[in-house]
């Protein structure tokens, strides 16, 4: 590990900051919900125990942070549908067990479909050109992180036996949805640190002004996270609804222009459903129509019958849990019928997603 | 039973369907809880009818104590038979420190290692080629299999091959068998463990697992990435001979996590660990990171897993530390009667669980 990383892991600076967020608490005088919209900011709140260090009142919770998570089903019915077509279908690791409404990607495989887990958008391109005889179909999900990828792949001529499903969500819109929710009570934002690396801060500038509500972007080793809380919890004690970049070794004002604008000229803003959540007007991305020749949608019949879903998702609460209203243990299925090696849930298969992350490190145990 | 516990990366290649139309998926041969339903509901409960070896009369250890092997008393009860198999299919099948010949020696010696029984008498060995193989890699790695027998003192002593054809099979499939003599007394599980008992691990964690996968995912990390896959044995005897060993486990396929867990679970202890204590190489860390892969939920396939008796960790831990491989010995951590069956460790921030690891290893999306 680097010496830079480990000056980000250094835990009397942590303690430091504990002590001073205990500060702030009394300042506030009374409970704060704090939410990040990032599967990362929450495997590092997780892993490195960091909420056993937060002061009574203070509430970390986890919005529509994990791309995997707010994949609607129907999109997994369509990945799954076009590699029982015969297509060789790439997508990363965290999208193979995501149950649809009949299958996952990994039933699929096991029925003998051909699906390949693959590290980047490139890394399909690179499949493809092993493959020439074959179709294949890169199941395309994530944020900006991703889709920026993705984009600058298809302005690079990839073969003609190469086309792209796209699942790329855009997260600003749904910060937006969350912060209209009228029973999700959030005081502040801690901003995914990567996604700015693409945007810019800057981005939030009008989420700020409208809402009324401080947003901090923050990184993702624990000092970087609870430097992000501090931030937050000093414009809330002040009353301000302020915007801040706690994470200024990777993020600028503007972000990554080049990546932007081949992301918007690949892309364009949709409304799709987030499974669990809403349907949020511009929150997917879809290839625009210059692109429609590399379109999984036009090229192959994404529209297989489906099943109802699994009973048991009517109890799954994921929606409530990616919308800040509830932890995955007061979900029923928690543990139980819903486990990593079982999931009903998407939230319990990506390791970006809260449940996952809650049954592997235990969210806030009392130890 | 060994054979639940092959290695990261290798892949199940059961066929079975159950009544109601499922089949098996990789996540069977995964490790976690799909597996063990998959085991303790389907096989424990028909093999361990006719299993008149172990646990009925008292002594031993039998299929249904899922150790990583048996142990079987014999004449008077003073001395046992130690036996365990386990099958191996790895990808890519030479990486880094090592190959699939080797993990097929070193696993099955390491298994019986760990029950105590550290003089394996033989080893089976049985092929299963794709058509096709290239014979300059199947005599590579039978080469490589007669230098680790020897390594461990151990004996290949009989074997099958078959051949089937292109596709049907990945390449080469070894299964080892071994089987070895010990007194009754000596024998150790993973199921000993005891509150106040010191948890020690023999070196780094993590190598085989992130080694191989940086090596099939075809990531070229600078620093040296590479497999741990050795024969424990001489380091295990030599932990025993200097104290009070209670509990063992080799922490192959779900790493360091899965062991801890097991262990805690079957004993109804807790598990306290310090991360900081915990040995891993830079290299591994770095790479883990990358990847987005825990070194403690990935195979490790030449260390081991100790619970100790407090008053003689000291003394065991210099033992281990004069054993090649067992340089980086450390004391991670204590059994507790506190929360029981699971494992809390303390970051350096703050407490939280370390679960066993379930589903493949995927890396995750960004």
């Amino acid at each position: 590990m680097s010496e830079e990383t480990l000056q980000f892991r250094n835990p009397e600076q942590a303690e430091q900051l504990a002590d001073r967020l205990e500060a702030l608490m009394v300042e506030v005088d009374g409970p704060v919900n704090l939410m990040h919209v990032c599967g990362s900011h929450e495997q590092a709140i997780a892993k490195f125990g960091l909420r056993s260090m937060l002061p009574d009142g203070l509430s970390l919770r986890m919005g529509p942070g994990c791309p995997v998570c707010v994949t609607n089903m129907p999109e997994v019915d369509e990945a799954v549908a076009v590699a029982n077509q015969g297509a060789i279908v790439a997508t990363y690791g965290d999208m193979f067990r995501v149950p649809g409404t009949k299958q996952s990607l990994a039933d699929a495989r096991a029925d003998g479909a051909d699906v390949e887990i693959v590290y980047s958008a490139s890394e399909a391109v690179e499949l493809a050109e092993e493959n020439p005889d074959e179709e294949v179909v890169f199941f395309a999900t994530g944020f900006e992180t991703t889709a920026a990828p993705t984009a600058a792949i298809l302005v690079d001529d990839p073969p003609e036996n190469f086309w792209v499903l796209s699942a790329h969500k855009y997260v600003p819109p749904a910060m937006e949805v969350v912060a209209e929710m009228p029973d999700t009570d959030i005081d502040g934002f801690l901003a995914a640190g990567h996604a700015a690396t693409i945007t810019g801060y800057g981005l939030f500038e009008p989420f700020v002004e409208e809402y009324e509500i401080p947003v901090v972007v923050g990184g993702f080793e624990p000092i970087d996270v609870m430097l992000g809380i501090e931030r937050l919890l000093e414009y809330i004690s002040e009353d301000v609804a302020g915007l801040e970049n706690a994470y200024p070794r990777c993020v600028t004002r503007e972000g990554n222009r080049a990546a932007l604008e081949t992301m918007w000229s690949v892309f364009e803003k949709t409304s799709g459903e987030w499974r669990g959540i809403a349907e949020i007007p511009g929150a997917n991305l879809a290839l625009r129509e210059e692109y429609a020749d590399y379109d999984a949608r036009e090229r192959f019949d994404v529209e297989p019958e489906t099943g109802g879903p699994d009973p048991l998702t009517e109890q799954c609460v994921c929606g409530d849990i990616m919308a800040g209203k509830a932890d995955p243990d007061e979900c029923d299925l928690f543990g139980e019928e819903c486990t990593p090696g079982n999931p009903v849930g998407a939230c319990m298969v990506s390791s970006e997603g809260t449940c996952k992350i809650w049954h592997e490190y235990g969210g806030h145990p009392d130890l | 039973m060994a054979g639940h516990t092959n290695s990261e990366g290798e892949k199940q290649q059961v066929e079975n369907e159950t009544a109601d139309g499922d089949v098996v998926t990789l996540a069977h041969g995964a490790g976690g809880e799909a597996m063990r339903t998959l085991v303790d509901d389907l096989v424990v409960p028909r093999f361990t009818d006719a299993d008149r070896t172990a646990e009925a009369d008292g002594a031993g250890v039998g299929l249904a104590a899922l150790d990583d092997g048996a142990v079987h008393p014999i004449g008077d009860g003073s001395q046992a038979i130690v036996v365990t198999t386990d099958s191996h299919v790895v990808t890519p099948r030479f990486f880094p420190g090592g190959d699939i010949g080797r993990l097929a020696v070193a696993g099955t010696v390491n298994d019986l290692a760990v029950m105590g029984a550290t003089e394996p008498l033989t080893l089976t060995c049985s092929f299963v080629l794709e058509e096709g193989t290239p014979i300059a890699d199947v005599e590579r790695v039978v080469e490589s299999m007669r230098e680790t027998a020897r390594e461990a003192g151990a004996a290949i002593s009989t074997g099958d091959t078959k051949v089937m054809g292109n596709g049907e099979v990945d390449g080469i499939v070894i299964n080892t068998a071994g089987v070895a003599h010990v007194e009754a007394d000596d024998a150790v599980t993973d199921a000993g463990l005891r509150p106040g008992d010191a948890v020690v691990v023999s070196g780094t964690m993590g190598d085989h697992g992130i080694a191989l996968l940086a090596e099939r995912e075809g990531f070229d990390f600078t620093g040296d990435l590479k497999s741990d896959v050795a024969p424990v044995n001489d380091l295990v005897r030599a932990a025993m001979d200097a104290g009070e060993v209670t509990a063992m486990k080799d922490p192959t396929r779900g790493g360091l996590a899965n062991a801890l867990n097991e262990m805690a679970d079957k004993a109804g202890v807790g598990i306290d660990v310090v991360e900081g204590d915990i040995p891993v190489s830079g290299a591994i860390a770095s790479a883990g990171e990358v990847l987005g892969i825990d070194p403690f939920a990935v195979a490790n396939e030449g260390k081991v897993v100790f619970g100790v008796d407090p008053d003689d960790a000291e003394a065991v831990l210099e033992a281990i530390r004069d054993c090649p491989g067992g340089e980086e010995v450390t004391i991670v951590g204590h059994a507790t009667e506190d929360h029981p069956g699971r494992v809390v460790v303390d970051t350096g921030f703050g407490r939280r669980y370390m679960s066993e690891p379930e589903g493949e290893t995927l890396p995750r999306i960004c």
